[in-house]
């Protein structure tokens, strides 16, 4: 039962960030946002027992595409 | 057309599509309620069958090793068309500046001139994420993981390197030759697995590998070397993006003549 709560939980967390990072208009902070996201979706994919995507996503989600996204938006700045 | 009808377009269609949705979820399986017989069959015969604890593992790189060696590629084309498209720009640059044209010293976003705090706490987490990833690279037949998360996890320690100790000792550890070849012999060495049944008399891919005895490291056939094939390429692809992505942050300094 507890179990079933925090998936629920993890769930709607979910559903709140998502709409959280459509929501955040300044890409620079969207990265972070959508870092958040990816965090979130990784302990929901724990939740759902599947921990072998939870584990890429933490590292694709929450590391990798945000710090390649912020590279992307500080070239794009710097050739302004 | 004018900005009332697009809301009204956006409401109609929008709406429309949740209906959609909402049909297609009636039709939906009870939420954590599984249909298929496929999942049930493999997961009582997995590991009497292939020596691997990890039935995800199995079925990743052993009964549906072609679809993931599909994806491998992916991965590897992926990569190649980044490095290819960033190369180009980058040799386009270097033909229009002047030969003699030096660069400003690069501050700021490329050596974030990190404290000692910084330094010290990254050196601990590189080397506890290194162990981490190739624990998670190695034990994908036993437990969580694989070949894929390791590599991911283990290419977060390269971005660690350039956030705490900045581009040059980043650029150090990540040579980009080195890289590829790594990132080749990777994608390769999947295939190559997959010919090796070839020689012995098997199908493309079959599992022809001694299984071991399960919960060994050295079990599972060849399920461990694939794990552990992927884990270099994805690693290594992961990195060059990196490496690629931070060198396009540089090339974009202004330029000073001398």
């Amino acid at each position: 039962m507890s179990f079933q709560l925090f998936q629920v939980l993890t769930l709607s967390m979910v559903a709140v960030s998502g709409t959280a990072v459509v929501l955040t208009r300044n890409p620079k902070r969207q990265v972070f946002v959508a870092a958040i996201y990816g965090l979130l979706q990784s302990i929901l994919f724990y939740a759902l027992h599947s921990p072998d995507v939870a584990l890429s996503e933490i590292a694709v989600g929450a590391v990798a595409l945000p710090a390649l996204t912020l590279a992307t938006l500080a070239k794009l700045e710097k050739s302004k | 057309m004018n900005a009332a009808a697009r809301h009204v377009l956006i409401i109609l269609f929008g709406l429309g599509l949740l209906g959609f949705l909402l049909w297609g979820m009636t039709g939906l399986s009870p939420f954590g309620q599984y249909p298929g017989p496929y999942g049930d069959v493999l997961n009582s015969v997995a590991t009497a069958e292939r020596h691997t604890l990890n039935v995800v593992t199995a079925i990743n790189f052993d009964y549906r090793g072609f679809d993931t060696l599909g994806e491998e590629f992916i991965l590897f084309a992926s990569v190649a068309g980044a490095l290819l498209l960033m190369r180009h720009e980058q040799t386009e640059q270097e033909e229009a500046c002047e030969p003699h044209a030096t660069r400003e010293p690069i501050v700021g976003i490329i050596d974030p001139g990190a404290s000692d705090l910084t330094r010290a706490s990254a050196f601990v987490f590189i080397a506890a994420i290194l162990v981490f990833g190739c624990y998670i690279v190695l034990t994908g037949h036993l437990g969580v993981g694989g070949g894929f998360q390791g590599g991911v996890i283990l290419s977060s320690a390269w971005l660690l390197v350039f956030l705490a100790y900045g581009s040059k000792p980043f650029r150090q550890w990540s040579n980009q030759s080195a890289l590829e070849w790594f990132e080749a012999a990777g994608a390769g060495g999947y295939a190559l697995i997959g010919c090796f049944a070839l020689f012995v008399g098997g199908n493309f891919l079959k599992n022809v590998l001694p299984l071991g005895q399960t919960g060994h490291l050295l079990s599972s056939g060849t399920i461990f070397p694939i794990s552990c094939a992927v884990g270099v390429e994805v690693a290594a692809g992961f990195v060059l993006l990196y490496e690629e992505f931070f060198r396009a942050l540089e090339r974009e300094q202004p330029l000073r003549r001398p």
